[in-house]
């Protein structure tokens, strides 16, 4: 190669990353950066949207969400579900894990099992909420199971009494999220090296002696990272709580996601829907800040 | 091996078969439950006491939804959209990937971190100015306005995926297509793409799952009824006939088929796509 070919393949290797990642730079750029560019922009302006030429709100429209109870209801709402949806996700993921690792069990029944256990995970989040709606209707199956068992009395309305609503709809979100926890701890409780075990076994370490001091803190990188994730995506839930409750009865469901969308879709006040969608993404990014930084440090 | 002669033994042993059966009802007996509501009458699904088998089994719920042109268009749109999406993400993350895997370049960290977070951003946050964009281009209720908004979800996660997987290729592979003087587009296309089949089909699976599931856009960026998706349409369903269970039953079933079908099929690579971003 002469030297001028030389510089030119050199300069080819220079730009060609750029190159192969700009399409991808182009779309994340323009369709998702922007718009939260954007959004942050709306939620300062007057009739964002609507109005070509928008005057300037100023802290207007947080102001008028953070003087909204419902507003801080959703809030609440949306923590309750989240925190128990994350909490009973990693219990029955882990539980289910354990009994699907353990050697007691027929491999084929392990893998039949398997399959069957992350069922709740291929369905929509529509499919899900008009299943439960089914099963949760006041002549549905469940009521009628638990009358026959004698744990109820009188047929309980599961979406529509704002005593349950929120326990109904979590009920729901914990069936179809576990999956993602229970596919991930075992993979993880194969990467265990069996040594550690054997170790265990001749100190004469008894089965919960081995799952606190060695099966847990092995899994503790996998429990931390799909806890923060998990925790995100739930907090950012909208169609299981749309199709069951619409967030009613009496606002008794109402997380943040469907108190933003009917600002913005049900009551077209864009300015102030686009307040609490920046709410909404600063407590997300909060989170992220904090999912990178944990799987950075590992 | 252990032994396992002990009757402590063997009481844990029924123990754990005890609770696998219960966890067994937990996960599946909902959709059984679907299953079995959509071959039964309206009124068998509230029969008292329950009909675990349905006693008078009936096709009538799919014959509503199959003969009505009406509803096979939101299946139509669904298949379309999605694999619209999932050809185009492929495509771009392919590239990304590559540009990511095989070169060293200033910025490389950063970007991949930018690409990291942008998978937790709140969907409903780009909602409004999508809404805003999408009407002022005049492509509201339209194909394009779903294809490109569905893009930005699932172009970071593929982006990820891809690169994942291109990192396992060994790096010698292409560079020898460079020592013979061919560049790295041509290494890219001859080498990279036809031993990556596994990682594209990943990719391509974990893409049109999300594009299928996808409720939120659809519903704010769509209007007409000949422009819905099935998850939208499930929700007319319900709205137009309360009452009509079976029917929405059938649909979901109709709904859930290329997911499961795919799961059963592509299992591993199913699994590989939805857990690797999370476990790595």
């Amino acid at each position: 190669m002469t030297r001028q070919k030389r510089s030119h393949h050199k300069l080819k290797r220079a730009v060609a990353p750029y190159l192969y990642l700009s399409p991808s730079l182009l779309i994340i750029g323009l369709l998702m950066l922007l718009p939260m560019v954007t959004v942050i922009g709306y939620s300062f302006q007057n009739s964002a949207v609507l109005r070509r030429d928008p005057s300037f709100a100023g802290l207007k429209h947080y102001q008028a969400i953070f003087d909204d109870p419902v507003f801080w209801a959703s809030l609440w709402h949306t923590l309750y579900f989240t925190c128990m949806s994350v909490i009973f996700h990693m219990t029955i993921g882990m539980i289910f894990a354990l009994m699907l690792n353990s050697d007691r069990i027929n491999p084929t029944l392990r893998n039949i099992l398997r399959v069957l256990y992350i069922l709740p995970w291929l369905f929509t989040a529509v499919i899900i909420a008009v299943i439960w709606r089914l099963l949760l209707e006041p002549n549905g199956v469940v009521n009628s199971i638990l009358m026959q068992l004698g744990i109820i009395g009188s047929k309980v309305e599961w979406f529509s009494s704002p005593e349950t609503a929120l326990h109904a709809v979590t009920f729901a979100n914990i069936w179809a999220g576990y999956p993602l926890f229970m596919v991930s701890l075992l993979a993880g409780l194969q990467g265990i090296p069996k040594d550690f075990y054997e170790a265990a076994d001749i100190d004469g370490a008894k089965a919960y002696q081995k799952l606190i001091f060695i099966t847990i803190p092995q899994l503790m990188p996998i429990i931390i990272s799909i806890s923060l994730l998990d925790f995100i995506w739930t907090m950012q839930v909208f169609p299981l709580i749309w199709i069951t409750t619409g967030g009613g009865p009496i606002y008794s469901t109402e997380v943040l996601s469907t108190y933003t969308y009917k600002l913005a879709f049900s009551s077209y006040n864009l300015s102030q829907a686009s307040a609490s969608a920046v709410v909404i993404l600063l407590i997300s990014l909060g989170l992220t800040l904090l999912y990178i930084r944990y799987q950075k440090a590992r | 091996m252990r032994k396992r002669h002990t009757p402590k033994d063997r009481l844990i042993t029924v123990a754990l078969h005890l609770a696998l059966a219960a966890g067994l009802f937990f996960a599946a007996f909902p959709i059984y439950w679907m299953l079995s509501s959509s071959f039964k009458s309206n009124t068998e699904i509230f029969a008292l006491p329950p009909t675990i088998l349905p006693k008078a089994f009936t096709l009538e719920a799919y014959a509503a939804i199959l003969g009505d042109p009406v509803k096979l268009r939101f299946f139509f749109n669904s298949y379309f959209v999605a694999g619209a999406v999932t050809v185009l993400t492929v495509l771009i993350a392919l590239l990304a990937a590559y540009g990511f895997s095989r070169f060293n370049f200033r910025g490389k960290g950063s970007l991949n971190t930018l690409i990291i977070s942008t998978q937790t951003i709140p969907p409903i946050t780009l909602l409004i100015p999508f809404f805003g964009l999408v009407v002022s281009y005049g492509i509201f209720d339209t194909y394009i306005a779903l294809i490109l908004t569905y893009l930005v979800f699932t172009l970071p996660y593929a982006i990820l995926l891809m690169t994942g997987y291109l990192n396992t290729l060994p790096r010698d592979l292409d560079e020898a297509v460079a020592v013979d003087g061919g560049s790295s587009w041509t290494a890219l296309w001859r080498v990279i793409v036809p031993i990556s089949l596994p990682g594209i089909v990943a990719t391509s699976v974990y893409t049109f799952l999300l594009c299928w599931n996808e409720f939120l856009f659809a519903l704010t960026l769509t209007k007409s009824t000949s422009m819905r998706t099935v998850p939208i349409g499930i929700q007319l369903l319900m709205g137009q006939h309360a009452f009509e269970w079976n029917q929405m039953m059938a649909m979901s079933v109709l709904g859930s088929l290329p997911l499961l079908l795919i799961y059963l099929v592509a299992q591993r690579y199913f699994l590989a796509g939805m857990t690797a971003g999370s476990v790595k």
